[in-house]
């Protein structure tokens, strides 16, 4: 038994380094997990059928090379080395087995390749998208091309987190319940998401022809106004300015998304319906933006630790009088701007 | 049809080459050298390649070590390390804006992970943890200014304090995005290095940012 034994484990240790060097080509070294690219073909259920095959091959192998295999029984070292290399093949089969199992499992709930499509751009692209973003176009007649990519809209809206970040740092606000990454992170995020749904939700009531990714990237693109409204106005505090810049650059980035949406709307009631609803939530967020997290004091100056001061003096504005003319919705507000402006009304 | 007749490859054009089966690292699970080894070696073995992976980054070249061994221990001790430093000592709760522990090393690895898997939609050729791995290393000049930062902080504060916080805090930035491009532009398509190069531009933004602003209590 054990002459027959021995050249079925020298065929299995033949078949051990091939083994090992097909997994190498394949999976590339064991280095990865998410590792969409490196999976051809033969990858999934085909990977088993071309394993038995390759087995099967072997055992024919086996069967023809019996009496050749018997004179290289002087390298397993007897008994001993046998069995670890039997052993070392068994493990070997099974961790194979399992990776196997396990990348297949993986693959299906981690496949990011749905998503690559949306994330075909040039720079250049992406560069005239942001200044369209900002230009209306006239034409109302038939429907406007939208570019239906999600890369623009992310980095967009991680801008804004990003922006938000420096002018809640610099205001001095104070998040009770929360963080300020968290809350910034929740405000760009929920609104970009969730104003998207809801505008699509409208659209489907009134039979506009826009798609949910359409939607996303019209409002993704939109809020490049707010990145530059807020990334001047947060360092340069001058309430007039901010006025200027909001129905300036919040206006023409708003017009944009209003012709865009105009022209693949039918009916004037529903234009206006959708229309009005998009300029007024767009423009309010900045407004939001602004005052929630923008904090002017007098008499600050002198108490402010020395880091945190910004490089250009605070003007001293009219609050009372500034905020009714801007009506913001009670509903807006959060508790940390509520706060805040009961402080500035009792001043 | 003389002169077909002469075809023939000429004897000094070389037909050969080099065929490199990338990263053909052995499969170190079943190599039982390792596992009978002290806790010692093991731990000196990985610290040593840490280290060297450190040297990797402070001085940056075009190379494939942190690729090809990729590891996550060095981006967990700076992790930790930055998160712990810049933990406010949240004794006034009422002041309490600050990044916390738990903020820090939430920002650090999501935004990682997004950073992986904006640069794979792109269409890059970089795994998973690869990925991972470099952003995480290249924080270490971010920890470095962190340090430093705090070191500054121990003297009086004012704008000269906060001008040479700044300072340094640009210039790690600066040596942050240089290592990480170094490491990762190879991998992308290359007309699309811009846009795979600017998440981890905000990604180390945002930590030099909470650097930045740190003010113990």
């Amino acid at each position: 038994m054990a002459t027959i034994a021995a050249p079925a484990g020298g065929a299995r240790s033949g078949a051990g380094p091939e083994w090992g060097g097909f997994e190498e080509n394949i999976q590339g070294g064991g280095s990865a997990v998410i590792d969409m690219e490196n999976m051809d073909d033969t990858s999934g259920s085909s990977f088993e059928d071309m394993g038995e095959l390759h087995q099967r091959l072997r055992e024919e192998e086996v069967d023809a090379d019996a009496a050749a295999a018997e004179e290289e029984d002087g390298e397993f070292l007897g008994m001993k080395g046998f069995k670890g290399q039997l052993s070392r093949q068994v493990a070997d089969q099974m961790w194979q087995a399992g990776k196997r199992q396990a990348s297949r499992a993986f693959s299906l709930y981690a496949n990011i390749d749905i998503l690559r499509p949306y994330f075909d751009v040039e720079p250049a692209q992406v560069r005239s998208r942001l200044l369209e973003s900002m230009i209306p176009i006239k034409m109302v007649n038939f429907p406007q091309k939208i570019a239906g990519e999600l890369y623009g809209p992310l980095m967009l809206v991680f801008t804004l987190v990003a922006i938000l970040l420096h002018g809640m740092k610099t205001s001095d606000t104070i998040i009770r319940e929360g963080t300020l990454m968290g809350t910034a992170i929740g405000t760009c995020f929920g609104y970009w998401l969730g104003v998207s749904s809801f505008i699509y939700f409208l659209a489907y009531l009134c039979n506009a022809q826009i798609t949910m990714l359409q939607m996303l990237a019209l409002l993704g693109y939109g809020l490049f106004g707010h990145c530059i409204v807020l990334f001047i106005t947060y360092n340069i505090h001058l309430h007039a300015l901010f006025y200027l810049f909001w129905l300036l650059v919040g206006g023409l980035s708003t017009l944009r998304m209003v012709a865009v949406l105009v022209s693949r709307t039918v009916g004037p009631t529903q234009r206006l319906l959708l229309c009005g609803t998009l300029a007024a939530l767009h423009m309010l967020f900045l407004l939001y933006l602004h005052f929630a997290y923008h904090k002017v004091v007098e008499g600050i100056l002198d108490t402010l630790e020395g880091p945190n001061i910004p490089p250009m003096q605070r003007v001293p504005r009219d609050i009372p009088a500034a905020l009714p003319a801007a009506r913001l919705p009670a509903t807006v507000l959060n508790a940390t701007a509520k706060a805040v402006m009961v402080t500035l009304q009792s001043h | 049809f003389a002169g077909l007749s002469d075809i023939s490859i000429s004897q000094d054009i070389p037909v050969e080459g080099e065929i490199t089966i990338p990263m053909t690292s052995h499969i170190r699970e079943f190599d039982s050298s390792t596992l009978n080894e002290s806790v010692q070696n093991t731990i000196m073995r990985d610290l040593k390649a840490v280290g060297k992976k450190f040297m990797h980054v402070l001085y940056p070249r075009k190379s494939n070590t942190l690729l090809r061994d990729w590891d996550l221990w060095g981006p967990l001790i700076l992790c930790v390390t930055l998160a712990l430093m810049l933990q406010r000592s949240s004794v006034d709760s009422e002041k309490d804006g600050g990044p916390q522990f738990a903020e820090v090393f939430v920002i650090v690895w999501f935004g990682a992970v997004t950073i992986t898997l904006n640069s794979k939609l792109l269409g890059g050729n970089i795994s998973f943890f690869q990925s991972l791995c470099v952003l995480g290393y290249c924080i270490l000049p971010l920890t470095v200014a962190m340090l430093v930062c705090r070191l500054v902080l121990l003297a009086e504060q004012g704008p000269i304090n906060f001008m040479v916080r700044l300072f340094v805090v640009i210039v790690m930035f600066t040596w942050s995005i240089v290592a990480s491009t170094a490491f990762l532009a190879d991998s992308q398509p290359p007309n699309r290095k811009a846009l795979a190069i600017y998440p981890v531009f905000l990604f180390y933004f945002v930590i030099s940012w909470m650097i930045l602003t740190f003010t113990p209590q």
